[in-house]
């Protein structure tokens, strides 16, 4: 546009860019109503649970008074007085609001073992008068439970009131705050291993898809298209049948009493029925045969591009199909494989309802975590990182994804 | 016994036939599932094996019980009407939008096309359990959680990169030269859009909308967390089914769905033909 337009005289130059304008204009209105709609649908969500990881109101809203009472205190030795006696009179109105549980949870979490002391004190203090609470609240509170007693407890409730923290996230790395504010690995480690174990088994799921997958994308590549085209059927109708289908069928399969342990039986490979559902291998024979197509389709389109008489030559030539095939063939075909790779290994790092139904307590995955934490634990400040962390993880190999195999080719059966 | 060319080496006809044979079995591995549930599912009793009795084909060990329960059970038949209801509105809020929003974005005039894209597809890549929750804290504000309306919203969203997708992909094909001779004959931009367009783009528009409507028909982790009992459907049904008490019923259940996508498969690989034979036409 540029080069032209010092060749036009102002008037026209302006002219054209006024109609480029408007040609932009009108096509970004186009996409203007599905944008705003993806905008709540979508994104404004995605950040919600991004802003949920490191934000926790709880207990600052239950307890502020004795959050702003304890700001003087150094966290060493007992706090004042003050503190506690306000700490019981709020103790007793949240017994009275029936919030004292959301606050024991929120204790629990840093203390294991304070949601029962927090819970029994509310019901002690809820009988008590209110001048007699700010009299002697002080020792009806450590009268109630001796825990009360212990600086630490009070650090607990410390470090549970900021409306914004990052202990979240140093949760879901394994870490935690040490008393004297330093960082540090947890005696359990659990999530860095739940997010190893994920990784592993999607490398596995990837590697078994591209073991199955490439001889027959290979076989049928080099089929009539005849054939081709109705081998092609049995590859799509799994890809087309429901995810829960496919997964109802290896539960019908590996049950104890399913046709896979009765075929093994009656084949007298076994006497008894082996174990295979709610395993881990049960979660990687589903999943690898559900995101196999993933992986047969761009294998296939790349492979029928593929002039099969450069293969023909080095043989001719005397090449071992083995060799022809990996110096002639693979590099051709690594597109192809990088595409299904990648994407199945994209697919399966955030699945949740295969694992869920067939995985046990061996066979979960990330996402399976983050749902207990959504729905069991309620600790949804920790599901939020956990996941804040696995959609970095998925954007990072989507990057990769793009940058290697590119996404504008992405097609659909 | 097939001829091979004289160069062909032991280890090359080995493989040649190595190959038909592993294909064959993964072809297997791939069908068996599937294959394996629809017998099953006319087991007269609650087994999920195959009896002696159906074995040797024997007419009462097969029966349609499990088939009359789902008619008989009134939560299947909730879920299975609004597997449909949501599915249906899903699929058209997403290919009305997205249909628009691909016909801007093939506009060679469009802003920040890479990104817009990048964003409009992303339901697709991010994980179904972080939409979920992210889902689940926002619609709570706007008290969409346990409401066909947040169900209807969530499922539109899916639906939404696979139109776009099918949509630009027929719009590739589409000679611009037809929309600028339609309005230099006088009709107005909406009419040109709605009769030139519209009938050129339209397989790639209906299949979008089976993507999308067969993405909410068979979606059940937003389900899992945005819907309430009023508004569970057909996979959500089969879900605490798998989880609970797991009853032939819910292989009935497949059994139906999968002759359902078999029929869809049919129905696209015809539509795939059509915008084929209409781009070689053109």
């Amino acid at each position: 546009m540029n080069s032209i337009s010092h060749t036009l005289d102002p008037d026209d130059a302006r002219n054209a860019a006024r109609e480029v304008r408007k040609r932009r204009l009108q096509a970004f209105l186009f996409v203007v109503p599905l944008l705003v709609f993806i905008m709540f649908a979508f994104v404004a969500p995605i950040t919600t649970m991004l802003y949920r990881s490191v934000h926790n109101p709880t207990v600052a809203n239950l307890v502020p008074e004795t959050l702003a009472a304890l700001e003087e205190w150094s966290g060493e030795g007992m706090p004042d007085d003050t503190v506690l006696i306000q700490f019981a009179t709020d103790m007793k109105r949240m017994a009275n609001e029936r919030t004292s549980g959301q606050l024991a949870d929120e204790i629990n979490r840093a203390l294991p073992g304070m949601s029962s002391v927090v819970k029994s004190t509310a019901r002690t203090l809820r009988r008590v008068e209110d001048s007699d609470l700010s009299a002697n609240g002080a020792t009806l509170l450590l009268a109630a439970n001796d825990r009360w007693s212990d600086p630490a407890t009070w650090r607990a409730v410390r470090d549970a009131g900021p409306t914004y923290s990052s202990s979240y996230y140093l949760t879901a790395v394994d870490m935690e705050r040490t008393t004297d504010g330093g960082i540090a690995p947890r005696d359990t480690q659990i999530y860095k291993q739940l997010y190893t174990k994920t990784l592993k088994m999607a490398l596995i799921i990837t590697i078994l898809t591209i073991l199955l997958g490439y001889p027959l994308a290979f076989f049928m590549a080099h089929a009539s298209s005849g054939l081709a085209n109705f081998l092609m059927v049995f590859v799509l109708l799994p890809f087309w049948t429901s995810l829960l289908v496919r997964t109802t069928a290896w539960i019908a399969l590996l049950q104890t009493n399913g046709v896979v342990n009765s075929t093994l039986i009656a084949l007298g490979i076994t006497d008894q029925p082996i174990e295979m559902l709610y395993t881990q291998f049960a979660t990687i024979i589903a999943m690898t045969h559900i995101l196999l197509p993933f992986m047969v389709l761009p294998l296939y389109a790349v492979m029928r591009g593929i002039d099969n008489s450069f293969m023909r030559a080095a043989i001719s030539m005397g090449s071992r199909p083995l060799g022809a095939w990996y110096k002639i063939y693979l590099p051709m075909s690594l597109p192809g494989l990088s595409a299904g790779a990648l994407l199945v290994f994209i697919i399966s790092v955030g699945y949740y309802i295969t694992p869920a139904l067939v995985g046990g307590v061996d066979g979960q995955m990330i996402s399976n975590i983050i749902a207990f934490h959504m729905q069991q634990s309620n600790n949804w400040e920790l599901a939020a990182a956990l996941g804040s962390l696995l959609l970095i993880l998925i954007l990072v190999l989507y990057w990769l994804f793009d940058k290697f195999v590119g996404t504008d080719n992405i097609k659909l059966g | 016994m097939k001829r091979f060319p004289e160069y062909y080496s032991f280890w090359h006809i080995t493989g040649h036939y190595g190959l038909r044979v592993t294909a064959f079995l993964v072809l297997l591995f791939l069908m068996l599932p599937i294959l394996v549930i629809m017998p099953l599912s006319f087991n007269s009793q609650p087994f999920f094996t195959f009896t002696e009795g159906m074995l040797s084909l024997d007419p009462d060990a097969y029966s349609m019980r499990w088939y009359q329960e789902i008619i008989d059970d009134p939560n299947w038949l909730l879920a299975i009407r609004n597997s449909f209801i949501v599915g249906t509105i899903a699929a058209i809020i997403a290919t009305v939008l997205g249909t628009l929003a691909a016909v801007g974005l093939s506009s060679q005039w469009m802003p920040y096309k890479r990104l817009i894209t990048a964003l409009l597809l992303s339901p697709m890549i991010v994980p179904l359990i972080i939409i979920a929750a992210g889902m689940f804290f926002f619609y709570t504000q706007f008290n969409l959680v346990g409401t066909f309306t947040g169900l209807i919203i969530a499922h539109a969203a899916l639906g939404v990169p696979f139109v776009i997708i099918t949509v630009t992909a027929t719009l590739s094909g589409f000679d611009r030269s037809l929309f600028v001779a339609g309005l230099s004959l006088g009709a107005s931009p909406v009419k040109v859009f709605w009769d030139v367009v519209i009938p050129l783009i339209r397989p790639g528009v209906i299949s979008g909308g089976l993507f999308a409507f067969v993405t909410s028909f068979d979606e059940v982790v937003l389900v899992l967390f945005l819907a309430g009992p009023e508004q569970r459907t057909i996979p959500r049904q089969m879900f605490s089914g798998l989880r609970e008490q797991i009853n032939p019923t819910i292989l009935a259940v497949a059994t139906l769905l999968i002759v359902l996508s078999a029929a869809l498969l049919f129905t696209l690989e015809a539509l795939r033909r059509r915008s084929a034979r209409l781009s070689a036409g053109g």
